[in-house]
């Protein structure tokens, strides 16, 4: 009993205060910045109104302090401990929602408790990481033993499928951002560097003549050849280089079967219109166009809090949620979006710094997964709403409106911060 | 290997980072055109539409005026029927059945833009409906005003405004006009334009997407407010306008009555008119349709844009001109043979005076004659030229073959011809007095608007200068009219010459063809002139002033195809000048014959020809 007391106080003195304090920056500007997207002028409403989003945010943002203040009483071994059966329960649930789920903009992922509805894949990506970490941090893993790899890749993607096939590509996509931590934890970067090379031709391939870029794959391949005198020795390089020139060739000319049997119509179309909004302007373009005038009109410093007309009169949609970003970008400008953005890389690089000085490689790991969950999510999020990325509907940690999410990254960002409190307590 | 990959993704964190920055940074800071989009979907420019200025008379009576109206505007989105529907709709004066179909209509164009409900309340109409609109929200009144003309006179010369057209706003410049403004299309509401329609502001709102106001832009930092037209005040005295109006009613013609000592156009009458009031509103286009197709052109003005032969009122003119070149003088006497040319009346030879009395033909014959052969060549074609330049240089100061510059749009210049179009008709050196004889009656090529006739009698009166006429004395408070308004014109002839002209003029009203104007109680001077017309009866034609001393009013009537000038124009004229210059009638008995005589419905017939010519 006095050994639990103490090492309760211990932890909760412990917590990594630049940590809680960037936390509690950005969901108090995630606040500000709902009021400001719904802010209607002509009726001057109050930030507390509890009938706006900006009020109800204000609760979840309540209930998430409540949260995390149970998440760092509970005792720190009880999530390694319980990692899996975290895990189980939740992948449980995925599958109760493709049951009995409800369908909300076309993705069957929520489940209705009362007059709240809940979305559990938020929640499962927490799930997800607590299990990755589980078992990575088990004695004689290794990634490079196949079996171990195959087994995470199914811890991995389980949940992630579930939640495809509840329509929610945008959350599935977020579970491949546990490849960072895999890669950091000594998985075989050619699987990455293979996965980028592919998305970068695919782009391409979008962007510019098809013949044209295969033409050019095969000249640099033979430049590639004639100026290196160490593939120039030996055929089987050269046939490998020209080799990964053909297969590239080969993924430019697949594109479009890729686009057209693959992906669902509005995939196809989120794609297009990145790649040229102005071809359906009023259509799928709209929301990249929109989103990229309200943020273009922010100018340097900004429209002034509560001063910006794209989002506030509706031009930019899901504004307070998915397209936040316009809010701070039109208001705030460039300043505004270079403190956001240094708020947000600050916070990962200090995720990264305080899981390298774990003993515990489950803690190591679980702090992996929680940075790189958020990386992903500011990445595809920030990036859909300034023209870099499709628009793939996931919500800016901490910023979006909603009690999902919010919850989720306050559970997903706590419980390492616990972990971390009590690394002392850990032998390594 | 370890530390190197947590520096690659320490690194990729801030790679993201700097990438996501410098496309910021573009957008924002560099790429201006982001901006101007923005401001393309959210601010909208709202035109504020001044009060346009009103019109008065000389003596500060209501010509033109501004009514509002009030239409029911409703926003479908924000309706709720509170109240009673069928009182509702009993106020208006539809049905329930009406009001549902008109909800539909303006639904189907936006359900949370206004629409026009029901047009153009009464003011009665608008203070009943206002009652109950706390229990209809989504109704409201939007006030507007629409031009009124309270006496319904002299629409030509006020002219009518409405929509400009698409030629037009590329014509004025899109910067004072848009598709659907109005704009004043003819008469005084086109020449003063400019003045009466104020300065617009504009009012910058702020838009949702869906088109609905959320207020003024930065609180109104950047709009600009209307500033109301100036009124204008008209030359023209309603009393007489509406006289004069009144005594061309069935007739086909015009009266241009001018205050000599200053131009200002006094009465200004093309008869057919029409009532100003049907070119406003919502029948603007119905009417204006019938009035187009009206066969007696009711939209001309004739006044200004009518030509005609000016006839014996010229003999004024040639009289002078000789004169002056000493040609003739005063006491020159010619017989009447009515050999040369057909005469009329009683008399055998005429001086200088009883020569206008008279409206001697023949005089005139020879007095044109003397004119085109003053000698100053010895070859007979080249003289007839020189001196035909030299007369026609002369006739232009009467405000002849040109402009008279009055404020109306379209003013027509009659036409005095060069000797260069005799000479394309008739070759160089082909033509001569007998070519153009019928000029020194006033015949032939000459015409001449009744604005000029007008304007002829002034000088006249003045015994040798003119304003240029205008309608318009004076502009917004200040009582002044533009510099070309008080510009006094010269003719170069000697004031005496013009007191023999005076005398034979005061002659044709006391006992020659003017008689029908003459009054006991003021001195009136006249020249009577009929106007031949091969497509039927004569022009009516008269031209003068009153009092013969100090004159106050100049005055040119012409009556189309209705006979002689001594039978109409010249006892209009003398109704005109009594009623200006007495406000009262002597003669109850000429106001009844010209009231009476219906020229529309009662043609007059063509003279038999041995009595043409009579002036």
């Amino acid at each position: 009993m006095t050994l639990q007391n103490q090492n309760q106080r211990s932890a909760t003195s412990e917590v990594d205060l630049p940590t809680a304090a960037l936390y509690l920056v950005l969901v108090f500007l995630g606040w500000l910045n709902i009021f400001a997207a719904v802010y209607d002028p002509e009726l001057h409403p109050s930030i507390f109104d509890l009938g706006l989003n900006c009020g109800k945010q204000m609760l979840w943002i309540g209930t998430a302090i409540v949260l995390l203040l149970v998440i760092i009483l509970i005792d720190h071994k009880f999530f390694e401990t319980f990692a899996f059966v975290i895990y189980g329960a939740l992948c449980v649930i995925l599958i109760g929602v493709l049951i009995g789920g409800k369908v909300v903009a076309g993705s069957k992922s929520w489940i209705e408790i009362g007059s709240f509805a809940i979305q559990p894949s938020e929640f499962a990506k927490m799930a997800t990481a607590l299990a990755v970490a589980a078992y990575l941090s088990g004695q004689y893993v290794k990634l490079d033993n196949l079996k171990n790899l195959m087994t995470v890749y199914a811890i991995m993607f389980f949940p992630a499928l579930l939640i495809l096939a509840q329509n929610d590509t945008g959350s599935t996509l977020v579970f491949s951002s546990f490849f960072l931590v895999l890669f950091r934890e000594g998985m075989n970067p050619t699987i990455l560097v293979i996965g980028i090379v592919g998305v970068f031709l695919f782009i391409m391939a979008l962007i510019f003549d098809k013949i044209y870029l295969s033409i050019t794959y095969m000249v640099l391949s033979i430049f590639f050849i004639l100026y290196n005198r160490n593939v120039r020795r030996k055929i089987s390089s050269i046939l490998i280089v020209l080799g990964i020139a053909f297969i590239s060739s080969g993924i430019t000319f697949s594109v479009d079967f890729i686009i057209k049997n693959v992906l669902q119509d509005h995939q196809q179309k989120r794609i297009k219109a990145l790649i040229n909004p102005d071809a359906d302007p009023l259509g799928y373009g709209w929301n990249v166009t929109q989103s990229k005038i309200a943020i273009g009109s922010g100018g340097f410093l900004g429209k002034g809090f509560l001063e910006g007309t794209q989002t506030k009169f509706d031009f930019v949609p899901e504004q307070h949620t998915d397209f936040i970003f316009c809010t701070i970008g039109e208001e705030w400008g460039w300043l505004g979006s270079f403190i956001l953005i240094g708020l947000f890389i600050t916070l990962f690089l200090r995720i990264v710094y305080l899981t390298e000085r774990q003993r515990s490689k489950f803690a190591r790991i679980y702090g992996y997964c929680v940075a790189s969950i958020m990386l992903f999510h500011f990445t595809v999020n920030i990036g859909m709403t300034i023209g870099l990325f499709p628009v793939i509907g996931i919500p800016l940690p901490f910023f979006s409106y909603g009690g999902s999410s919010l919850w989720s990254f306050t559970i997903l960002l706590w419980i390492f911060l616990n972990l971390d409190a009590n690394r002392k307590q850990v032998l390594a | 290997m370890k530390e190197n990959r947590v520096i690659i993704i320490q690194g990729i964190f801030l790679v993201i980072g700097l990438v996501f920055l410098i496309k910021l940074f573009i957008i924002q800071v560099i790429d201006k055109s982001y901006e101007e989009e923005a401001a393309q979907n959210a601010i909208q420019r709202v035109t504020e539409y001044p009060y346009r200025g009103i019109i008065k008379d000389r003596n500060g009576k209501l010509l033109v005026a501004n009514t509002g109206v009030y239409d029911l505007m409703v926003i479908p989105k924000k309706l709720k029927i509170n109240g009673n529907l069928e009182d509702f709709c009993h106020l208006l004066g539809i049905d329930t059945a009406d009001f549902r179909l008109r909800l539909k209509a303006a639904t189907k164009y936006s359900s949370v833009k206004p629409s026009l409900f029901f047009e153009q309340m009464s003011d009665i109409k608008f203070a009943r409906v206002q009652d109950l609109l706390s229990d209809f929200p989504g109704f409201y009144i939007q006030a507007r005003t629409v031009r009124n003309y309270p006496q319904s006179v002299a629409a030509n010369a006020l002219g009518y405004i409405g929509e400009i057209s698409k030629e037009k706003i590329n014509l004025v410049g899109k910067d004072n006009y848009k598709s659907g403004d109005y704009i004043g299309i003819s008469g005084i509401e086109s020449f003063y334009e400019k003045e009466l329609r104020g300065v617009r502001g504009v009012k910058y709102v702020m838009v949702n997407v869906r088109g609905e106001e959320k207020g003024r832009f930065k609180n109104g930092a950047y709009d600009t407010a209307s500033v109301p037209g100036k009124d204008v005040i008209a030359s023209i005295d309603l009393d007489l306008q509406q006289y004069a109006e009144k005594l061309m009613k069935n007739k086909i013609g015009s009266v241009v009555a001018i205050e000599p000592s200053t131009g200002e156009v006094l009465a200004f009458v093309s008869a057919p008119s029409y009532d100003p009031n049907l070119l406003t509103g919502e029948e603007f286009s119905m009417n204006y349709n019938k009035l187009v197709h009206d066969s007696l052109k009711p939209l001309f003005n004739r006044a200004l844009m009518a030509q005609y032969p000016p006839g014996s009122i010229f003999k004024t003119i040639n009289g002078l001109y000789a004169l002056q070149n000493d040609i003739i003088d005063t006491t020159t006497i010619f017989p009447c043979n009515r050999g040369i040319i057909a005469c009329h009346g009683k008399h055998s030879s005429a001086n200088f005076t009883t020569s206008i009395q008279f409206s001697c033909n023949p005089y005139y014959w020879n007095v044109f004659k003397k004119i085109i052969n003053q000698g100053k060549s010895s070859n007979y074609f080249k003289d007839a030229k020189i001196c035909y330049d030299h007369w026609r240089e002369h006739v232009v100061k009467f405000g002849l073959g040109g402009k008279t510059g009055i404020d109306l749009p379209n003013e027509k210049k009659g036409i005095l011809p060069s000797s260069n179009y005799y000479d394309k008709v008739y070759g160089a050196n082909r033509w001569a007095f007998t070519t153009i004889f019928s000029l020194g009656i006033g015949q032939g090529e000459l015409s001449i608007t009744p604005v000029q006739m007008a304007n002829v009698a002034c000088i006249l009166a003045n015994r040798g200068h003119y304003f240029a006429p205008h309608l318009v004395k004076g502009i917004g408070r200040k009582d002044s009219v533009a510099a070309s308004f008080t510009e006094k014109h010269t003719t170069g002839i000697m004031p005496e010459f013009y007191t023999a002209i005076v005398n034979g003029m005061e002659l044709v009203v006391r006992s020659g063809t003017g008689f029908l104007a003459r009054s006991k109680e003021f001195v009136g001077c006249g020249k009577t002139g009929t106007v031949e017309n091969p497509h039927g009866a004569d022009h009516s034609v008269f031209i003068g002033f009153a009092p013969k001393h100090n004159p106050t009013i100049a005055i040119a009537v012409v009556v189309e195809n209705s006979g002689f000038g001594a039978e109409w124009a010249a006892p209009i004229s003398g109704l005109l000048f009594a009623k200006y210059l007495n406000h009262k009638i002597e003669k109850d008995w000429v106001e009844n014959y010209i009231l009476k005589r219906d020229f529309i419905r009662d043609p007059a017939k063509p003279k038999p020809k041995e009595r043409h010519k009579r002036g």
